[in-house]
């Protein structure tokens, strides 16, 4: 049975209670002065990660939890976030405010990545909560020709490498099994992250952090989408309250809804 | 796609015709066109049983223009498969008939559709945002070296497409510049294709039988007679203030029945363990539209706003006046509902 060395990609977004605002030139959302973190699925691929040492899981054990995250600087801060909660170490790989990177560009970083680490499980959320994609994890399977689990709500390890993973589908679970080295996507059923204590954020501070450029993964930020513009969604608006059931029947007669 | 390019090649003849060095053959043969779109719509099938709510691929292609194949691939489709081929719209059925694709585990299927669409020179491929489209089409688009486009929900133009960001706070309209267009769409947006009104013939498809490296295992699937959520009519749906298990299925149910409506819940209500997970509405549940939608004992957060506000007409009932779900609502009601809701199912069965 393999040792685990396992990769988490992160991401910072804005934080999932901020009401985004679409800016005033309609070219995406207003972020500068906004609170960001963590996107909470990579809360759940980080603690998974964690989990898996902590509860010797895997029967091979777990040799190495490294994270990473292409972003500005500030992406900086939740990689420290991430090794508080007890990744071992964080790679930073530095992109431009506002050079976003789609899912396709960081899913062939991080196939490079994952060979350099020499990594045999990648967790990953299963999106991010601003793009709301739900692409990236897939993509970096397919480029690796790895077996992958979307949405798992449960990660057991077993003999021989093998790996079963309960997913998340419509309608209700379906389970599936494949031989490491694999790509698990996290649904938010996973688990529930843990907070860093402070020692562990002081910690984390220790943690090696390496920092890389895009050219070093031989990527660009170049972009096969273009935004033409982003817009608020038509507001709806409140019909009002009634009094009492009887109010609520008729007006959704009136309404046609029933 | 025809009615473009009859619109295109009269400007190409023009153009052509101004420069007299063009023999009048050049100008006729497909090179000399702009490659026109073709959509392949990928269907879903459990068993023999056609996902009706997979239609709606079919008519989001005839947005685009152009020829529709539709494509489906499991264990003994042939059934399936000649009932997808009477959905409006199709050209022909691309059929792939092996039992390893039945369960739609991407690690073959990926590679059985990337040989589909090199054959089929398809510039468009389509497939619901569902747990099967979202599972299995970016490790398609990813080997074609291609970007997807996930969960649109309008198509502007044959590269520009409008898609929900930001759990729906924010509608981004993106162009795309890859020669095909991999694209998962939001299904409540485009009603499905009627099935019975065409009679496209069914084709086998290319079987690369790549090696599947992951296995099936089991499933469990919610069982329930109730109409499917995500493409309900109505729906009910029930949030913390139902308290408890118990009392979630005592109120939600019978309300359920009298309207004949999908049962939906909040996602403080599946992790407070009221509701199955697949129940959820929500960012990272189901997105609904329903002709109704009634929240009951739902705060109205914005995870949960992005899955239901599409509805037609939402009706609300809470205790706390202030709640935001309040501000959507096209009717509202405050009150206690463990007497209301009774109070309203008494009142709908009359």
């Amino acid at each position: 049975m393999s040792a685990l060395r396992i990769l988490v990609p992160i991401k910072r977004v804005i934080d999932y209670a901020v009401k985004p605002r679409v800016n005033k030139a309609q070219t995406g959302v207003e972020t500068a002065g906004v609170k960001h973190s963590m996107n909470p699925f990579d809360e759940l691929s980080v603690e998974e990660s964690v989990r898996i040492r902590d509860k010797k899981r895997a029967p091979g054990g777990v040799e190495d939890i490294c994270v990473i995250s292409a972003g500005p600087p500030k992406a900086q801060d939740v990689l420290r976030t991430a090794m508080a909660m007890g990744a071992d170490r964080a790679i930073h790989v530095d992109v431009k405010e506002g050079e976003d990177l789609e899912p396709l560009a960081v899913a062939k970083l991080l196939r490079r990545a994952v060979e350099e680490e020499k990594s045999n499980l990648v967790i990953l959320g299963k999106q991010s909560i601003d793009d709301d994609a739900n692409q990236t994890g897939q993509m970096l399977a397919g480029l690796l020709g790895w077996a992958q689990a979307t949405q798992a709500s449960k990660v057991e390890f077993g003999e021989g490498d093998f790996v079963s993973v309960t997913k998340e589908v419509d309608g209700g679970v379906e389970t599936v099994r494949a031989r490491l080295p694999m790509v698990v996507t996290t649904d938010l059923r996973l688990n529930e992250p843990r907070y860093a204590s402070l020692p562990n954020i002081m910690k984390a501070k220790k943690k090696p952090m390496s920092k890389k450029t895009l050219a070093d993964f031989g990527v660009t930020a170049e972009r096969r989408l273009k935004v033409l513009k982003v817009t608020e969604p038509a507001p709806r608006q409140g019909g009002g309250k009634v009094e009492d059931v009887g109010g609520l029947v008729s007006k959704l007669k009136e309404l046609g809804a029933i | 796609m025809l009615c473009t390019a009859r619109r295109i090649v009269p400007q190409q003849l023009r153009g052509r015709l101004t420069q007299a060095t063009t023999s009048p053959v050049a100008f006729f043969s497909p090179a000399a066109l702009r490659r026109l779109a073709s959509t392949l719509a990928i269907l879903e099938q459990r068993e023999g049983k056609l996902n009706n709510g997979s239609l709606s691929a079919i008519s989001a292609a005839k947005k685009i223009g152009g020829p529709i194949h539709g494509f489906i691939a499991g264990n003994s489709i042939k059934a399936v498969a000649e009932e997808a081929a009477t959905a409006d719209g199709l050209e022909k059925i691309v059929a792939v008939d092996n039992a390893a694709y039945e369960k739609g585990l991407p690690e073959n299927f990926a590679p059985l559709l990337v040989e589909n669409i090199k054959k089929g020179g398809y510039t468009h491929v389509i497939v619901g945002h569902t747990a099967f489209g979202k599972n299995l089409l970016p490790r398609v688009a990813a080997l074609l070296d291609s970007q997807q486009i996930s969960d649109i929900t309008s198509i502007e133009s044959e590269n520009t497409f409008v898609r929900p960001i930001y759990a729906g706070n924010a509608v981004a309209t993106v162009e795309s510049s890859d020669p095909i267009k991999f694209i998962t769409i939001r299904g409540t947006a485009f009603a499905p294709a009627e099935l019975g009104k065409g009679s496209a013939p069914v084709e086998d498809g290319v079987d690369p039988k790549a090696e599947a490296i992951a296995e099936w295992v089991s499933e469990d699937l919610a069982k329930s007679d109730r109409p499917d959520l995500a493409t309900a009519g109505r729906v009910v749906a029930g949030g913390r203030g139902l308290k408890s298990k118990d009392e979630f299925d005592q109120i939600m149910q019978p309300l359920a029945d009298t309207l004949g409506a999908a049962i939906g819940a909040s996602r403080a209500a599946v992790d407070s363990g009221y509701a199955d997970n697949s129940l959820q509405v929500g960012q990272t549940g189901k997105v609904v539209a329903p002709q109704l939608y009634m929240a009951v004992g739902i705060s109205g957060a914005i995870q949960h706003l992005a899955g239901m506000k599409d509805s037609k007409v939402i009706a609300a009932i809470n205790k706390d006046p202030d709640a935001p779900i309040f501000q959507v609502a096209d009717v509202g009601l405050v009150g206690d509902l463990f007497e209301k809701v009774p109070e309203l199912t008494e009142q709908l069965k009359k």
